[in-house]
């Protein structure tokens, strides 16, 4: 066990610490005049992703957020934090209405993952994400995202199309968990710790790739040592790369938005091999 | 010195050979006069017959998975197809234990640089930008390159007015690349949302098989899906499911036929009608697909 596994993986702990809030919670703190709206208008309303009108910044504002549940009871009634397909659905009709009334989004990442299950297959578990992506680039209202404990592969990142994304400093975020990894790569689900140290899913990881802009820093020994240091750090980031989202012009604000995904990927191009095709 | 250029020298005259031409027909890896094991029903199927037969099983009408090579030549006209960004090449970003060794071995048996084959050709004179995942590069997963390269190519379609076809055939993002190929999601979708937005048609046909993040992105996007018949589709796998909800799965779980039912593909096609059933559709969409003199 070298130091490197050690410190990813108590990063692991402390995003998956029991104690540790979870969005209501942060909703709560940060947005005291939320009122939920609910339901995706064409199948039913998914208890894992919440979404609502609030008041930030002396402005109205919308908030889509993923919620675990922080007791056992809690969890089986949220599913854990996975959504289904009507969750993203819900999500996608909320962001379509924000852009309309011209209130920015604020969005709270926190999943395992989308849920893998007959009836999210049966709905279309697929095409929901996809859709969200493909709307979300060019959803012409300022958003921003804050992962909070876990940002889970695709669904994650069906909310995640943003034009600023926060990491708390303990939350990680990444392709599949670290047990996924290691079952597929090292064909063994208990290799989770050396998986987690490749992985680079890590706020400082992701803030060297350019994913996300910003990290949200947390007392030692985590978010619930001192969640009052954590929130008021919160608060400071999110009002200051809302000022400078609101700054840009609606074309701006796209096209940013645009050049920074297009951008994502590390590959090599050779130039002695012809083009021939253009 | 003239050691490197040595050995430069004959790779130079192949790729003089191949520049431009059509990739050339790579039939399933097996020697002359074997007899093959059906998949599904387990006949033994001639090796000559099943290929004549477009690899599916005369006999139950498995659909063998068929690489990219063998995917353009079943669709395409005749030399019309020409490579794009074959010059890309995947990079190590993370540092992954055991990845250059996996793209190594993926280049030597595929042929290919990478596990997406991209271009231009025509489909009875229809010119059309055409993309192909091959599923037997490193299970047809999508790193930077392949996301790159997709993305390429939907932007090469709106530039040059042509309607969009892929063929995917994905387990997914590729693992090896982390939160990197998880970003091509978004890449490839958001390219889709400016072709969608200049009237541009794509026609996104998933085979066999067509999971996880690919699924979950650009594949799903088509203004018509269409699957092969049979094709495996779906968002999470079947194992990880039966882990998540202790059950077994219903019969026929994420086939093709199951996604039509549930509403999430146009039709599917057997692979004999595939090319017939493309026509048919591009010549719905006129302007666009106009057939070039020949």
């Amino acid at each position: 066990m070298n130091n490197i596994e050690e410190k990813v993986w108590e990063k692991v702990r402390l995003a998956r610490h029991p104690k540790r809030p979870t969005a209501s919670f942060l909703i709560k703190q940060l947005f005291p005049d939320f009122i939920e709206l609910h339901g995706d208008r064409q199948f039913g309303d998914d208890t894992s992703l919440i979404g609502g009108l609030a008041t930030f910044m002396g402005q109205s504002i919308t908030v889509i957020a993923q919620e675990k549940g922080s007791t056992t009871d809690e969890k089986i009634a949220r599913n854990f934090g996975m959504p289904h397909p009507e969750g993203y659905r819900k999500a996608l009709r909320l962001m379509k209405q924000a852009e309309k009334f011209h209130r920015p989004i604020v969005f709270i990442i926190d999943t395992p993952g989308a849920y893998p299950g007959i009836g999210a297959e049966e709905r279309g578990q697929a095409q929901a994400i996809a859709f969200n992506l493909f709307e979300m680039i060019a959803i012409q209202t300022p958003m921003i995202g804050i992962v909070l404990s876990e940002g889970g592969s695709g669904g994650a990142l069906a909310i995640g199309v943003t034009d600023t994304l926060l990491m708390l400093e303990n939350s990680v975020y990444s392709i599949i968990s670290p047990e996924g990894f290691a079952s597929i790569l090292f064909k063994d689900s208990t290799k989770a710790k050396a998986a987690a140290a490749l992985m680079k899913l890590t706020a400082d990881d992701l803030l060297s790739f350019g994913i996300i802009d910003a990290i949200v820093p947390e007392a030692k020994g985590g978010f619930h040592e001192d969640i009052q240091f954590s929130l008021s750090q919160l608060r400071i980031l999110l009002q200051k790369y809302l000022k400078q989202l609101f700054k840009l012009t609606p074309e701006n604000l796209l096209k940013n938005r645009e050049k920074k995904f297009r951008a994502f990927g590390v590959f090599e191009e050779s130039k002695s091999e012809k083009n021939h095709g253009k | 010195m003239s050691d490197i250029f040595a050995k430069q020298k004959p790779k130079l005259r192949t790729f003089l050979k191949v520049a431009g031409k059509p990739i050339p027909k790579n039939q399933i890896d097996i020697p002359d006069g074997l007899f093959i094991e059906c998949e599904q029903c387990h006949s033994a199927i001639y090796q000559k017959a099943l290929v004549e037969n477009l690899s599916v099983c005369p006999h139950c009408q498995f659909h063998f998975r068929l690489n990219a090579g063998d995917r353009i030549q079943l669709i395409l006209d005749e030399n019309s197809f020409s490579e794009n960004n074959a010059n890309l090449k995947s990079k190590n970003p993370l540092s992954m234990p055991e990845y250059d060794q996996k793209l190594a071995i993926s280049k030597k048996s595929t042929g290919h640089s990478e596990a997406f084959i991209s271009g231009r050709g025509s489909i009875q004179g229809f010119p059309i930008a055409i993309g192909v995942l091959d599923s037997f590069f490193m299970m047809g997963s999508m790193g930077s390159v392949v996301g790159e390269k997709i993305t390429r190519l939907i932007e090469f379609a709106s530039q040059e007015h042509l309607p969009l076809i892929i063929f995917s055939a994905s387990g997914g993002a590729r693992m090896q690349e982390g939160i990197l190929s998880l970003m091509q999601m978004v890449k490839t979708s958001a390219a889709l949302k400016k072709f969608d937005q200049i009237g541009g048609l794509f026609i996104s046909v998933l085979t066999h098989p067509t999971t996880g993040g690919v699924a979950a992105s650009y594949a799903s996007l088509g203004d018509i899906i269409v699957a092969e018949h049979g094709a495996l589709i779906g968002f999470a796998g079947a194992r990880v499911i039966k882990q998540t909800i202790q059950q077994d799965l219903p019969e026929g779980f994420q086939t093709a036929a199951f996604q039509l039912k549930h509403g999430q593909v146009d039709l599917v096609v057997e692979r004999k009608q595939l090319k017939q059933t493309l026509i048919h559709l591009l010549r719905f969409h006129g302007q666009k697909g106009e057939p070039s003199r020949e």
